[in-house]
């Protein structure tokens, strides 16, 4: 066991396990935005930088502090390390300036991009990025392209967070897509476009942090915020069948697998769920999913109304002057 | 003259073949090694060394091998780094096609220090025609004995293969030519684990460059004492300095640790001075991912002494002040060079050779080159400099491997040291036509 400080608290987690992973055990306050790990895929992260962390404390034996800031999604927890993340200036000015290269080349386009409600980059330019844009070069962009019958690749909207590639070595059997070309022209493509045709292909789509990967059955059908999600299940032979329909109305718009607080699917479901289940009859609907993190998406839903408490002027009073110099 | 270790027998013809190397003394240290020497004895003497790694970090080379994790069972490697591809450095180059079998005897000895079986010097692509005299030079050794099975009747067995890269800078940083190596898309890898525990195929790998492997047959036959009393300090033995740009003799120079700056570029036995009686304006003193220094901060240090050629004394100042030693590659520029154009030559470079796995080096690289092409197009604001410090800051450090701080230093240095030529370039462009640009 490792006792790690980070931003202040203390935990005490098994060895071998992540900073990342140790500070989510703590909760959401501390823990570090990701946009490429993902605990469900092995190899995963170190790519975009942004769960940049600062080691203050190496450990108890060596108490050095690390000299450059790490990815704490890729670092392991020593006894007695103690980290800094929000509370460190250093971590929330290189992420920041993660943010604005993400940002650099990625089209503002969000008010037509089925992602928008549940995109990374939203929330995470919204929560550490800076509200300007100091660039004003043209972005790069590229064709759409078809891979397969149900997925859309849209290369200008891709960070280039390898999640999908991973999907496709880990959870399916044969990958026909990767990485092509070098530094900012690389693109995600199948080289001579393959179709990517695979039972469990679908799950590029809910690893995609941005709208770069979407469901070609969902497409402009509707804003995320505007379908209702609900947990359902199926006997499937091939995955879970554990799912979550969206909503809108009587009709099943899409069907995605069940993403965690952390915006990570639970189980990954195959493509006869994904694409071709989409009538209320084919599952059984547990009930209303909890959405908490995703706030755009359960704005509308499912809260019961509060009565707005009523507003007393008397109450809140200006301070005066003397009472400000006191306090 | 200063002492040559790895081109004492540079100036003999036909050094290149297996007799002339063999008659000057070569492959002597296999011998040694093999017939008299233990393999922890030899780990032992190139610690003694003080020899560091040629290919710029400058880390003791005794101290990597004896990280090399030695797990039963598990076959352990050595890999050349010839993929010597910073802008400035050709050294290696110069090493390996004059005498190839430096290398392969330095890479036989190392081989049989650590208990490798298997090794590989995995080479740029556009060094093909070296490629072919390496491949030669590997012939005659098996042909004598010196490589395959049985070696000198030891038992001891080595085979050792050339690998040709694609031409990707990136492949120069240790777990990306491993992945090279490896067949795989030339990625870096994030560590830990380091190469001495997991490296190629997953095994415990050591990755060295040409200079370095080359210098361990003279230390193993003269031993570490002998090499450690060359050199100065920590910066011990000799280092290839592959000198360019506006100097009366650029080349390879083998220079013994220690000697000043000053005589290196002025002195008749090296650089020869700055070409058509120009005046230095500024040194890139280790390939072009170090700190620019102006003349007079490469030529003295800040308390008046002058600055040595050696790991220490160039990089004393700090980033501030200093640079590093870097690969060994010395770009000299004159009084007519434009900084900022130079600068956009070595953006360029980055951003072209950037692996695109990491957003700070992907996005920033490319972001840097941008704002320096607007610049030398006319069309560039002051506060473009501050925008260009900001990026450079914001990348450095903060990457998978160290092409990211590569990129960003250059930028860096050159905006401390020069930035009054930045901003006289923004305000008056047109004004700036007669200087010229360093070719990369």
């Amino acid at each position: 066991m490792a006792k790690v400080t980070i931003d202040g608290r203390t935990i005490e987690v098994p060895d071998g396990t992540t900073i990342l992973q140790a500070a989510r055990m703590i909760g959401p306050e501390v823990a570090p935005p990701t946009m490429c790990y993902y605990s469900k895929l092995k190899t995963s992260g170190g790519y975009c930088r942004t769960c940049l962390v600062e080691v203050t404390k190496g450990s108890e034996k060596d108490p050095r502090p690390m000299p450059k800031l790490v990815a704490s999604c890729r670092t392991n927890v020593m006894d007695g390390m103690e980290v800094g993340n929000v509370t460190s200036p250093k971590v929330t000015e290189a992420r920041k300036g993660v943010v604005e290269f993400l940002l650099l080349n990625h089209p503002l386009d969000c008010p037509i991009c089925d992602q928008a409600g549940e995109c990374h980059l939203q929330d995470l330019s919204y929560e550490h990025g800076s509200s300007k844009t100091r660039t004003d070069f043209e972005r790069r962009t590229f064709e759409k392209i078809d891979i397969g019958e149900k997925i859309q690749l849209h290369m200008t909207r891709c960070i280039l967070c390898y999640r999908c590639v991973k999907v496709a070595n880990q959870i399916t059997d044969g990958r026909v897509h990767g990485v092509i070309n070098r530094g900012d022209h690389s693109e995600i493509s199948t080289y001579v476009q393959q179709a990517v045709d695979n039972d469990f292909s679908g799950n590029v789509i809910d690893v995609c942090p941005v709208g770069a990967l979407t469901d070609k059955t969902f497409r402009f059908k509707s804003r995320v915020w505007f379908t209702k999600p609900v947990n359902a299940h199926r006997n499937c032979e091939k995955c879970s069948g554990k799912v979550n329909l969206w909503y809108k109305g009587e009709e099943v718009l899409r069907v995605t697998g069940r993403k965690d607080q952390w915006g990570e699917v639970e189980e990954f479901i195959c493509n006869t769920c994904r694409f071709d289940k989409k009538n209320t009859s084919d599952w059984t609907v547990e009930g209303p999913t909890a959405v908490n993190r995703h706030s755009v998406i359960s704005a509308n839903h499912y809260e019961v109304f509060k009565q707005p408490t009523e507003f007393k002027l008397n109450v809140v009073k200006p301070l005066s002057i003397e009472e400000g110099e006191q306090a | 003259m200063g002492k040559k270790i790895l081109l004492a027998h540079d100036h003999v013809p036909g050094i290149q073949t297996y007799e002339v190397y063999r008659k000057h003394g070569g492959y002597n240290s296999v011998e040694k090694a093999i017939k008299t020497m233990s393999p922890e004895a030899v780990v032992e003497e190139v610690k003694k060394s003080g020899l560091r790694g040629r290919g710029g970090a400058g880390f003791p080379t005794g101290m990597k091998w004896s990280f090399l994790a030695k797990p039963e069972g598990v076959p352990r490697y050595i890999v050349c780094n010839a993929d010597e591809s910073e802008p400035g450095t050709f050294k290696d180059r110069y090493l390996m096609s004059r005498i190839p079998h430096i290398l392969v005897e330095g890479m036989i000895t190392s081989s049989f220090a650590l208990g490798v079986n298997t090794s590989y010097i995995y080479i740029r692509g556009e060094y093909f025609y070296i490629v072919n005299i390496l491949e030669k030079a590997i012939e005659e050794a098996y042909a004598n004995g010196w490589l395959g099975k049985n070696i000198l009747g030891s038992g001891y067995n080595l085979d050792l293969f050339v690998h040709v890269g694609a031409g990707a800078y990136i492949c120069g940083e240790e777990t990306a030519l491993l992945e090279s190596l490896e067949g795989k898309r030339g990625n870096p890898r994030i560590k830990p684990p380091f190469p001495a525990i997991a490296g190629l195929y997953g095994c415990p790998t050591v990755v060295n460059n040409v200079e370095t492997l080359a210098a361990v047959p003279f230390i193993v036959n003269e031993g570490g004492d002998e090499y450690a009393k060359v050199g100065i300090g920590k910066s011990a033995g000799t280092k290839l300095i592959s000198a360019s740009g506006h100097i009366n003799k650029p080349g390879v120079y083998e220079i013994e640790m220690g000697i000043t700056v000053e005589d290196f570029i002025y002195s008749e036995e090296y650089c020869g001075g700055i070409s058509n009686g120009k005046k230095l304006k500024a040194v890139v003193a280790g390939g072009s991912s170090v700190p620019i220094l102006p003349a007079d901060k490469i030529l003295n240090l800040a308390n008046g002494e002058k600055r040595l050629m050696s790991y220490e004394s160039l990089a004393d100042g700090g980033f501030g002040g200093g640079t590093m030693l870097g690969s060994g590659g010395f770009i000299a520029m004159d009084e007519d060079t434009s900084i900022v154009e130079n600068l956009f030559t070595f953006a360029r470079f980055y951003h072209h050779e950037s692996c695109g796995q990491c957003s700070p080096c992907r996005e920033g690289t490319a972001w840097m080159e941008k704002i320096l092409h607007k610049m030398i197009d006319g069309h560039a604001t002051l506060s473009d400099i501050d925008l260009l410090w900001e990026i450079q800051a914001k990348i450095e450090g903060n990457t998978i491997c160290p092409l990211g701080d590569a990129a960003a230093w250059p930028v860096a240095s050159a905006i401390r040291h020069f930035r009054s030529e930045f901003e006289e370039y923004v305000k008056n462009p047109k004004a700036i036509n007669k200087v010229t640009r360093m070719a990369v």
